[in-house]
This record gives structure tokens, C-alpha cells and sequence, in this order.
């Protein structure tokens, strides 16, 4: 198994026609993801890279099955676009899209509160790299060729630092069950924790990689979730040694504003709650190697 | 996006809450125009800069007649503001704010900001007002009232006055605080801010509420729907490198060190970052060209990194998914074409087709180092840096 998507994932491109969601689209389907089709209001009834388009969401579901989706949107779209595929049904949902004003977010969050937990949509991203399980489907836009099937979970905020760890992994022969990159902005989707808790009843992972960086209380609350309910090894890293505290380090999420977010203090908290620390970035691939080998690690 | 007080107060003014009259000069003329226009007999004149603290840096000065505000105008135009927020190399002052001099009874702490981890707009009051809040959550922690407002319905009006009555206000000017509150809550949400602050609010002798001095921030991603407000950027109050990188759609913060770096995507780059102080060196600056790194980004990041004169060394760490490296390689080759870099350079490439992009650097005219992991490159940056220093 792998978690979010697999080979059988029926997966249609909101924004599908514009340039940024046709050239991802076909690096996907190059992937051989089973992407079925996509959604451009106005557009739809006609084809595009050989599969149908739809005007609303609802009617690509209604004529694709399709579970999951990816949104190219515009930033003043995005919201709408959102909720347009939580309201249809959808079961995954990845937001690459980058600048989406905060108030909008929570907005999104707060319309999916009228779902029932078995029939919310669990939304990755936005700001976001995707997310990919070897081998089976790439729902993003990440370099699929970097990650190597198998049973590390990986979860990150940033797209090339994750790359940069799939590569250190790969290099010592370690493979990758999914990936989900859940993005940098302060209001998101889903939070490490949310994630943590689908690897833990995924068969396939046996221990996880946890990529965080400065801002925000989500990494730390991860922590404090794995110590009372992980039974898998989690390995983390968090960047931003250097950031001084108040500015905004690229992305919208990482800054560092209360006690507990800058990354000597997150790095603190989560060795309390048991968690071993990738000392730096360039040993993250070193660091998951031992832990799969079941060694402590003194840091 | 930061504004000036006297910005943030007109808007506040507009949603109901009271400031005291006040007037924005540009010379010691026009200040003593303002205070005679203002009326009474005290003024205060306040320089305008985008930080707090400006009284213990001289940016603030008491006056009681109109030639002092005239003098106390002179003395603080053209002044270059040092305070605890602005850093070492401190803020210029291009206009002063002539405001009435208040008669304070009581003064009060209110802000809001998002609660990332309730994602909801949280309001944050407290009886100590004229102390930062940070000053405040150590020394009278116990004064702290916080209160969570659901933003699909904004703030009731129950909400303010329980806020209202925790700050121990006269029953009489209960439902003026709550009006207070429910302005500001309805600055921030309707106007996409990040932080709306006023520190302090105070209660004048004569029981009026005023907004003595306030602050607001917005959310750059919402600029784009906030066109009053992205006319109130007062650019010559930022860094004038991360001016010019903004400008150009780079993410680019200045730091003290001198290793600059070019980087693709935020993450990565905060963590070559962390590999350079690791290895004995410090970053000069935070920059984030795109995960794509195109040779136009390129092109502008080499032209950034080359007009900062801290630089000695210069790092370039980029990791290239669907981009390729041998097409960032090229955008490489051809940025330095443009622009003359006489330091000593490290590239480290990473990711899709690396041969061929470690080839066409070999093949160039290009001086550099050649780099192989994140480590390694921050090595080799601090290596040339302490070569260069012996």
C-alpha cells in the first residue's frame, strides 16, 4: 500500500488547459498516473492531451469516477476552486498553487467543516510540491525519477529540499512508500499530523522522514502527537538555523514570531517527544539509514 | 506588507475608532502649519517609520507650542532611526506625524493576529498597555485576555464586550470598547490584514477611546484584491537589495554575513544556510530564486548577489527536478555572460541530467568551484572565504 494514491487512483487536472496544468499533466501521465480528465469552466466537451475537459467538477466525477485532484489555479481562483472539489466529492485534493491570501484559506477550512470526517476531503498544500508513491502515481510536481520505491514516509513543506532527501535516500539504496509535500504557507491543508497518522496505518511505511522549517506551532504538535499514538521511527530535520526572528524566509509560513518556532526551539521540543534529529541537511539519507537499521542515535 | 502609524490610523478612523487629531508634514514649516491648524496647546511629534520603539530611539518628542514642533520637526526629519526592530543599520526619517497631545487616564493593549494553530483570528488584550506584548506575557502574564473569534461569523458582539469588561473598563464606556474591538476585527478581515495592533488604546481624562499609536500588516498574497492598500507601500522604508529583489520576483531577505547564495526553493535554501554556518561561515543574505530557476531568474539573482558589497564568496546550491540541469546550467553560462562575477564561486548542481549539467559549467569560460553535496558546497564556500582572508 502507499498512502492518498496508488496506480488505481482515478485523478482529474483542475486548471487543466492552461500551460502550468497541460505540461505537469503530461509529466504525470509519463509517470503513469491514471489521470482521466479535468475541469476549465467553459471549456468543457472538448479534449485535451486526448481526454475529455469538463465545466464543473461534479461532472467530471459523474463521468470519470475520479477520487483526486490537482489544482493549477490562480492564486484568486484557487479558493473557489477548492471547495468546488470538496462539494463534488473528491476524496484528495493537492493545491499547488502559490499565493493564496490566508484569509482565503481558512475560508476553505472552515466551508469543509460540513462534511462528515468520512466524507471531508483531505486537502495537500497549497504551496506545495505534491505528493508521489513510487512506482504507483506522481500527483505533483516533483522529478519522479529521484524517488525509489519503499517503505520511508516522507513529509515537507519545501519541493527541492524534499528532492534533496529522496536523492540522499536513493543514493543509499532507500526507497520512498509516498511522499507529500504539504507546503509552506501558515494556513494549510493538512498539517505533519494529519500525515503522520495516515503512515501509521499504512503497511508499507515503517518509518518516517519529517522535513520541517521555521513559523508556526505544526512540526511540534506533530511531535506531540507521535509520542502518545507512533509506533513508527520518525527521523526529523528543520531548517532555518540561521533565520532571524520576524522575517519572512520565502515562504508566507516561515517565519518565526512566538516561542517554540524557531528551529533550535522546534528541534528541542520534538527531541522530547522522542523523535530522533537529523543534525543537519546533509545527513537526512545517514539519519533515516540508521534508524531503519535500529540503531539510537545520540544527539 | 508593513504601513506607516498615521496610515494605519486613517484606516482604523474609518472603521469607527477614535484617534486624535492629527496632521503629516514633510518640512519644519508645514509641521508648525499642522500644530496651529490642529489647535490646543501640546503636540506630539512622531517620526514615521516602519518599527515600534521609536520613543527610546529620539523619534518621539513631547512639544508645547508650535515653533517647538517646528524645532523638534527638524531635529527628526533626515534622522536615521535606530531602534530594537529596525537593526543596526536603522531607518530614515522622511515625514513626521504632528498629533493633539493626550490627557491619559488608562492605557490598554489590543491586537489581533492569525492563531495558526486554531486557524482563527485571535484577539489579544491586556490592562498593561504602552508595554510591547512581549514585555507584557513575561512581566504580567496574568493580564493577558486572549479571545478566539470563528471567522465564518466574525466577531460577536458578546465577544467584544466580554474583552471589554476583562480589561476592567467603566460600565459606562463598555459598549464604546466593543465598538472599539469590533472595528479593528473588521479592519482585519475585511482588508486582508495579518495583524492589526494598538498599544496603546488608551481612555483620555475627558473618557474618550483613542487609538494612541497602532500598527497593521497585510497579507502580501492579498495585495493583489487591495489596491488602497498596496498604494500605501512606502518602499524607501525597506532594504533597497530586497526592493529591488521583490520587484523582480525574488524571495530575497539581507543578512550580516558575507557568503551569498543563490538557491532554489525556500526550504533548501534555508538549509544551505544552516550547512554554512555549520561549516564556520555566515549567509549574507536569504535569496530563493523558484524551484524552476530559469535563466532570467538567474540572471537577476547573479545581479542582486553582485551589488551586495558584503559578498566575498558567492554559493550557488540548485537542485533541478523537471527543469534539468543542463538547462539551469545554460541559464547559468549565460548570466555570467551578462554579468561579471569576481569572486570566488561555487556551484553545486543536483537532480535530473547532473552530468550534463556539470559538463556544460566545465566546457564554459566560467571561473568556479565545483561542488557535490550540500555539505560539500559549504566547504568549499568557507574554504575560499578564509583563503581570501589570510
Amino acid at each position: 500500500m502507499s498512502i492518498l494514491i496508488d496506480n488505481k487512483t482515478n485523478i482529474i487536472v483542475q486548471g487543466f488547459t492552461g500551460k502550468f496544468g497541460s505540461f505537469h499533466a503530461e509529466e504525470m501521465m509519463k509517470y503513469g498516473t491514471n489521470i482521466v480528465g479535468g475541469v476549465t469552466p467553459g471549456k468543457g466537451g472538448k479534449k485535451h492531451l486526448g481526454l475529455p475537459v469538463f465545466n464543473t467538477v461534479k461532472d467530471a466525477v459523474k463521468n470519470t469516477g475520479a477520487t483526486a485532484s490537482i489544482l493549477f489555479v490562480p492564486p484568486e481562483f484557487a479558493a473557489d476552486s477548492a471547495m468546488e472539489a470538496a462539494d463534488a466529492g473528491i476524496k484528495t485534493c493537492v493545491a499547488i498553487t502559490d499565493g493564496i491570501p490566508s484569509h482565503d484559506m481558512i475560508k476553505i477550512k472552515r466551508y469543509m467543516r460540513r462534511y462528515s470526517k468520512k466524507d471531508k476531503m483531505t486537502l495537500i498544500g497549497p504551496n506545495c510540491a505534491g505528493i508521489i508513491s513510487p512506482g504507483k502515481a506522481l500527483l505533483g510536481i516533483m522529478p519522479g525519477h529521484i524517488y525509489m520505491q519503499g517503505k520511508v514516509g516522507v513529509i515537507g513543506r519545501s519541493g527541492t529540499l524534499g528532492y534533496e532527501a529522496a536523492q540522499q535516500m536513493k543514493n543509499l539504496n532507500i526507497g520512498v512508500s509516498t511522499s507529500v509535500g504539504i507546503g509552506g504557507d501558515p494556513i494549510n491543508g493538512c498539517s505533519f499530523r494529519d500525515v503522520l497518522e495516515k503512515f501509521e496505518q499504512d503497511d508499507q511505511t515503517k518509518a518516517i522522514l519529517m522535513i520541517g522549517e521555521i513559523g508556526g506551532p505544526q512540526e511540534v504538535e506533530a511531535g506531540k502527537f507521535a509520542k502518545e499514538n507512533m509506533s513508527k521511527p520518525i527521523v526529523a530535520y528543520i531548517a532555518g538555523l540561521t533565520a532571524p526572528k520576524g522575517r519572512v524566509m520565502g515562504h508566507a509560513g516561515a517565519i518565526v514570531s512566538a516561542y517554540g518556532e524557531s528551529a533550535v526551539e522546534k528541534v528541542e521540543l520534538l527531541k522530547e517527544c522522542g523523535i530522533t534529529i537529523s543534525k543537519n541537511p546533509s545527513v537526512m539519507g545517514e539519519t533515516v539509514k540508521l534508524v531503519l537499521n535500529g540503531k539510537k542515535i545520540q544527539s | 506588507m508593513d504601513i506607516h502609524e498615521y496610515q494605519a490610523k486613517k484606516i482604523l478612523s474609518s472603521f469607527g475608532i477614535g484617534i486624535p487629531r492629527g496632521g503629516i508634514a514633510y518640512s519644519p514649516e508645514n509641521a508648525e502649519y499642522k500644530a496651529r491648524e490642529i489647535g490646543g496647546s501640546k503636540w506630539v511629534v512622531k517620526a514615521q517609520v516602519h518599527s515600534g520603539a521609536r520613543g527610546k530611539a529620539g523619534g518621539i518628542i513631547i512639544c508645547n507650542s508650535a515653533l517647538e514642533v517646528a524645532q523638534a520637526t527638524d531635529k527628526i526629519l533626515g534622522k536615521k532611526l535606530v531602534t530594537k526592530q529596525t537593526g543596526p543599520q536603522g531607518k530614515i526619517v522622511h515625514r513626521v506625524y504632528i498629533e493633539e497631545a493626550t490627557d491619559i487616564q488608562k492605557e490598554l493593549y489590543l491586537g489581533l493576529v492569525f492563531d495558526r494553530s486554531s486557524e482563527c483570528i485571535m484577539v489579544v488584550a491586556s490592562t498593561e498597555g504602552g508595554m510591547s506584548v512581549e514585555e507584557i506575557s513575561k512581566q504580567k502574564p496574568e493580564t493577558i485576555i486572549r479571545s478566539k473569534i470563528e471567522v465564518a461569523v466574525g466577531m460577536q458582539k458578546f465577544q467584544a464586550r466580554e474583552i471589554a469588561f476583562g480589561l476592567n473598563i467603566d460600565a459606562k464606556l463598555i459598549s464604546r470598547t466593543a465598538e472599539v474591538i469590533i472595528g479593528c476585527y473588521r479592519a482585519f478581515s475585511e482588508l486582508d490584514a495579518t495583524m492589526v495592533e494598538i498599544n496603546p488604546l488608551v481612555i483620555s481624562k475627558n473618557e474618550q477611546i483613542l487609538a494612541l499609536d497602532c500598527k497593521m500588516s497585510f497579507d502580501n498574497n492579498a495585495l493583489f484584491r487591495r489596491n488602497q492598500v498596496s498604494e500605501l507601500r512606502d518602499k524607501a522604508q525597506e532594504n533597497p537589495n530586497e526592493v529591488y529583489a521583490s520587484d523582480r520576483g525574488l524571495n530575497y531577505v539581507s543578512l550580516e554575513g558575507n557568503i551569498g547564495n543563490i538557491i532554489n526553493g525556500a526550504g533548501l535554501a534555508m538549509a544551505s544556510m544552516d550547512m554554512i554556518k555549520l561549516a564556520g561561515g555566515e549567509p549574507a543574505n536569504f535569496l530563493d530564486v523558484g524551484g524552476g530557476a530559469t535563466p532570467e531568474k538567474m540572471v537577476k539573482a547573479f545581479k542582486l548577489i553582485s551589488q551586495d558589497e558584503k559578498v566575498k564568496v558567492i554559493l550557488v546550491n540548485i537542485f533541478a527536478g523537471i527543469n534539468r540541469c543542463d538547462w539551469v546550467a545554460e541559464g547559468i553560462v549565460q548570466a555570467l555572460e551578462k554579468i561579471k562575477i569576481d569572486k570566488p564561486l561555487i556551484i553545486r548542481l543536483a537532480g535530473t541530467n547532473v552530468e550534463k549539467g556539470n559538463k556544460i559549467l566545465k566546457e564554459s569560460k566560467i571561473k568556479y568551484i565545483e561542488a557535490s553535496t550540500l555539505e560539500d558546497a559549504a566547504n568549499k564556500a568557507v574554504f575560499a572565504l578564509k583563503k581570501l582572508e589570510n
